[in-house]
């Protein structure tokens, strides 16, 4: 091993594969999650590039239709749950909350390693059910389609995301003990960074919501293998009740996905702002608010349902009302930068990124909440455009912000900045050109999920595949230049950035303990002075 | 929290244990867990009180109210386990562990047989359904599917809680290890819950129309 990585540090306690397939150490999990979520990505990449390549002609060209359906279902299914839901919490989560709380490791730490081993196993079920056919119903499993018509591998594939359900559970379960009851003596949670409150609020919303999913899984199952007849109007059930079920846990489900993504942008705009986070009592309360809120508006997935005009007008308000928090956050982080000492290190170029696609996507989502609108723009491109804005213009840029801040802390090495300024450029431009022609198709009347459109969109869906090419390009970069810098990247030392938070007082990379030392405990967080960053080289 | 001279009788309340702690957040997720299927179940109801009600009167309630009982006593017998073994007292700590387990084992038995005659009166919803020519025979299919359900999700989990307190068990018995109290007492909370499942499962199954 090279002379960065000491055998003290947590990377050098054990070479073996068994030393990491049986490890309790929270930041070898975190990399075990952080490998297997990367080979998620690239295969949900690549159902999105085969359905952006099958988007550039109006006709079924590529794909057949059922085809076509088993790719957006795939790529939604691993995208969410093998993905997004377990990225920043599993990996950045895993590795920095003891750091960040002056622990020496979560509060259960075989739990945590089984949290993982769920995940595999639900992932390879799943993925096998990908491969022996997939799955046409879309990642939203409607009933009666998935209950009743759909002739492909619903039960595996739903048994798969059953089993990943409990690696989330567990892991929130964990996250929230530990930030409870493992805090160094004298942190209390006002002191927190914003991380570990955006991790603690992520984790009730996996524990509170993530059982919901998993039951109503369990009654696709049963409906399905033994026609019980719940979500069936002839046998006296009800597809709404599936409808209802299923976002209650599904929406609450999107802010798993955003809530940590905003813990990484408060870590890294106050630390390339040199300045405290603007308003860090509302920024903690607007997060506990986004995930309270966030519970009462799964009605506005339902608007065209059938459902009462009474709920509709009650989901519409409810969901103006979780917008608040989050412009709150927005806001803040302006203000945070207003008469900071910016630089545009990489993980601020990303963090930058962030809040400007996270505030259009949200925006964006104002138009769907209201009911009106809704009635043109639901189950088109309109909102397709949306939650990719989020989901990707928010929370893979601020998942990639994250890799990039804590790359030396978790390595030891520096990656080289000026690759990782130009990937995210190209990121953010091939993300641009990927969705927002999506927003002009959605508000034309685009449908979501066909494949076959009027000649008329053809323009458009070129720009948007030209765009998704750019991006794949894009994240194919990262990983070219972060492997080269775990092989010839100049050794990082305890806190290159000279940013503030416990996990900068040990060492890059830790030893296996944490905290050989008691760390000092800042007065407040974001202990900035207005001084330069360290510049990386 | 040191206890106050000036306090009255009452004892400090203990912070619980990390281990504790983590259960009583594992509980909240099976409540959520189990709540989509009440839920199920209300909404169902509400749509076919008749066939519900109708349903409802043709559960075996002599065995449900035995297994009531039965799983209420193990539940006694596992908390006077953890006062045992927080008093140090071994050997009846395991006998009351014991005694839990036998009475869930008890009542597992009873819901087999129960099921057993269920299948035999064809309440199974499938073929020859004898409910089916009732008025709301839909309510009725859909009130023995939940029941089913239900009852066989509490009786997983029952299995569940059986094998950890038979492994805290014999945990326990070993002379020569100090007592785990503190994994009695986590035991112990689940046990409880599945028993207050029960506690709701009972009259919502039961108890529907039986005056």
């Amino acid at each position: 091993m090279s002379a960065a990585v000491s055998s003290m540090s947590y990377l050098g306690a054990g070479y073996s594969l068994r030393s990491w397939f049986t490890t309790r150490d929270h930041k070898r999990i975190a990399i075990l999650y952080a490998v297997s979520i990367t080979v998620f990505f690239f295969m949900g990449g690549t159902a999105a590039s085969l359905i952006r390549l099958e988007l550039l002609s109006p006709h079924g060209t590529l794909v057949t239709a059922e085809t076509y359906n088993k790719l957006f279902t795939a790529h939604g299914v691993i995208m969410v749950w093998f993905f997004l839901i377990p990225s920043i919490p599993a990996t950045l989560g895993n590795f920095l909350v003891p750091l960040m709380i002056g622990a020496h490791d979560l509060a259960f730490p075989r739990l945590n390693l089984l949290s993982w081993y769920l995940y595999i196993f639900g992932a390879l079920f799943t993925l096998a059910a990908l491969i022996a056919g997939g799955v046409d119903t879309g990642w939203t499993f409607y009933a009666p389609f998935s209950t009743m018509f759909s002739t492909s591998y619903v039960v595996a594939t739903v048994t798969g995301v059953f089993i990943v359900g409990f690696s989330s559970i567990l892991t929130g379960l964990n996250f929230i003990v530990t930030v409870h009851r493992l805090r160094t003596p004298g942190l209390g949670f006002f002191q927190l960074p914003l991380f570990v409150w955006a991790i603690y609020a992520t984790s009730l919303i996996l524990v509170l919501a993530t059982p919901v999913l998993a039951m109503t899984l369990v009654l696709v199952a049963a409906e399905r293998l033994f026609g019980i007849g719940i979500f069936d109007p002839a046998l006296g059930g009800d597809p709404l009740l599936f409808q209802h079920l299923f976002w209650f846990y599904s929406h609450p489900a999107v802010y798993i996905m955003i809530l940590p993504a905003m813990g990484v942008v408060s870590e890294v705009v106050t630390c390339f702002a040199r300045k405290p986070v603007f308003g860090y009592h509302m920024m903690a309360y607007a997060i506990v608010a986004i995930a309270s809120i966030g519970f009462l508006v799964w009605g506005h997935h339902m608007f065209v349902s059938g459902q009462s005009m009474y709920a509709g007008m009650t989901f519409s308000l409810l969901s103006y009302l979780v917008a608040i928090p989050s412009a709150i956050k927005v806001f803040n982080w302006t203000a945070t930068l207003y008469k900071g000492s910016i630089s545009f290190a990489a993980p601020m170029l990303y963090a930058l990124g962030f809040i400007l696609l996270f505030m259009l996507g949200g925006l964006t989502g104002l138009f769907l909440a209201s009911l009106a609108l809704d009635v043109h723009l639901t189950d088109t491109y309109f909102v397709i455009a949306h939650f990719h804005y989020i989901m990707v213009g928010g929370s893979v840029m601020a998942y990639f912000a994250g890799i990039h801040f804590w790359w030396p802390k978790i390595t030891g090495r520096m990656y080289s900045e000026r690759w990782a300024q130009f990937a995210a450029v190209v990121i953010f431009v091939g993300f641009n050109v990927t969705f927002f022609p999506q927003y002009i198709l959605g508000i034309e009347g685009m449908p979501r999920r066909y494949h076959d459109y009027p000649s008329e969109f053809q323009v458009l869906h070129v720009f948007s595949s030209a765009g998704a090419a750019i991006l794949a390009l894009g994240y194919l970069l990262p990983f070219v230049y972060l492997a080269w810098s775990l092989r010839f990247g100049s050794p990082a030392g305890p806190n290159p950035w000279n940013a503030r938070g416990l996990e900068w007082q040990t060492a890059s990379p830790p030893p296996q303990e944490n905290f050989p030392t008691k760390p000092d405990i800042p007065a407040r967080p974001y202990d900035y002075a207005p001084e330069p960053a360290a510049a990386p080289s | 929290m040191s206890a106050s001279s000036t306090s009255a009788v009452m004892s400090v309340p203990r912070k619980s244990s990390v281990a504790e702690f983590g259960m009583w957040v594992f509980l909240v997720s099976e409540m959520l867990f189990f709540s989509v299927l009440f839920f199920g179940y209300l909404v169902t109801r509400l749509h076919h009180p008749l066939g519900f009600a109708t349903a409802s009167r043709h559960t075996d309630v002599v065995i449900g109210s035995v297994n009531t009982a039965v799983l209420l006593t193990s539940s006694l017998m596992m908390a006077l386990a953890g006062r045992s073994a927080a008093a140090g007292a071994r050997r009846s700590a395991t006998r009351l562990l014991a005694a839990t387990a036998v009475f869930g084992m008890i009542f597992l038995a009873l819901k087999g047989l129960e099921y057993a005659h269920d299948a035999q009166h064809q309440l199974v919803p499938w073929r020859d359904f004898s409910l089916a020519f009732e008025p709301d025979a839909a309510g009725a299919r859909l009130f023995f599917w939940l029941y089913f359900i239900m009852t066989g999700a509490h009786a997983v989990h029952l299995l569940i809680g059986i094998s950890l307190v038979l492994f805290v068990m014999v945990g326990v018995a070993r002379v020569r290890h100090a007592i785990h109290v503190e994994l009695i007492e986590v035991t112990g909370l689940y046990w409880h819950l599945v028993d207050i499942v029960w506690i709701f499962l009972y009259p919502l199954l039961y108890l529907v129309s039986r005056s």
